[in-house]
């Protein structure tokens, strides 16, 4: 139990520090690789409680998929390091007190400031191991009956997206010569070969 | 010391408030802000498991895959996005981005 609580503060110090890190540091590539960080240490969270396929999607898909193509879009653009924290100081008024507000209102719909101290809401194993099963069986069973539509209109938002970007990023350049394997299919045959009458001793 | 639901709330509004912060603080560069849209989307998907084992029922770890799949999907899109205009205007200042009069 104390190994569990210890295991927790740590995941989640670094997981609130990468998140911090995300938003202060001046490389946006170092953001991207805090947001990596922030990503993998909230997988252990989610693996301490008991979540493990849920654990697994978020490292495929967060890290795997999503934070290269950060990445990559990091990488690719070219931008200014150096102008693009201006201004930061100029923002942190007006942000640090919004932000302070909201993480008040957050605390005070958790119930922190009524709360009477050493009363924890502790995980209940009930849930899990009335079942008997494993998380990833669990999660299919109701995901594959209950929610299978749900499931088949995330699939759709996903190649909705997946076209969406090819279209967007699609371009034709107008001066680059491409190969139209159709236009030589159908050239006819007298474009292509003419019968020369050639003389003796002449040539073409 | 037990570590309880209450725990993993915490994290989770430090997460989604540090989210608020970065969009505020960041007024230079669009990926930044994309970025904390992620962390902010994490924050809620932390609290969706920490209630869905806190009260033993998997509905909420379901719900967390489909904000998942949606948070992917804002990526691309958004990443495309972000491409085209820098290919087009040369920048991805967010004080630059002002055609639409917002």
């Amino acid at each position: 139990m104390l190994l569990q609580a210890i295991a927790f503060y740590v995941f989640a110090a670094v997981t609130i520090g990468a998140g911090a890190g995300v938003v202060i540091s001046r490389n946006p590539v170092y953001s991207v690789l805090f947001l990596i960080l922030a990503f993998f240490n909230s997988a252990a969270l989610f693996v301490l409680i008991g979540a493990e396929f849920i654990a697994m999607i978020l490292v495929i898909v967060y890290v795997g998929a999503v934070a290269v193509l950060f990445l990559f879009v990091v990488m690719m653009l070219d931008i200014n390091v150096a102008k693009l924290k201006e201004g930061f100081l100029d923002y942190l008024p007006v942000g640090a007190g919004i932000g302070i507000l909201l993480f008040v209102e957050i605390l005070w719909g958790l119930g922190v400031f009524g709360a009477t101290s050493g009363t924890v809401s502790t995980f209940s194993k009930a849930g899990a191991q009335a079942l008997a099963i494993d998380n990833t069986r669990a999660i299919g069973r109701v995901l594959y009956t209950q929610y299978f539509y749900l499931f088949q209109v995330a699939g759709v938002v996903l190649l909705v997206a997946m076209i969406g970007a090819i279209v967007l990023t699609l371009r034709r350049r107008p001066g680059v010569r491409r190969q139209r394997i159709s236009d030589q299919l159908y050239r006819p045959k007298e474009d292509s070969v003419t019968v020369v009458k050639v003389p003796t001793r002449g040539g073409v | 010391m037990p570590i309880g639901v209450e725990h993993y709330l915490t994290v989770a509004g430090v997460l989604f408030t540090l989210g608020i912060l970065g969009i505020f603080l960041n007024r230079k560069n669009v990926i930044v802000i994309l970025m904390c849209v992620e962390l902010m989307l994490l924050a809620v998907n932390i609290n969706l498991v920490a209630f869905s084992v806190y009260q033993g029922n998997v509905v909420g770890q379901v719900f967390a895959m489909l904000v998942l799949t949606v948070a992917a999907a804002e990526a691309a899109i958004g990443l495309a996005i972000l491409v085209v205009y820098f290919r087009n205007r040369g920048s991805v200042e967010v004080e630059d981005i002002s055609a639409m009069k917002g």
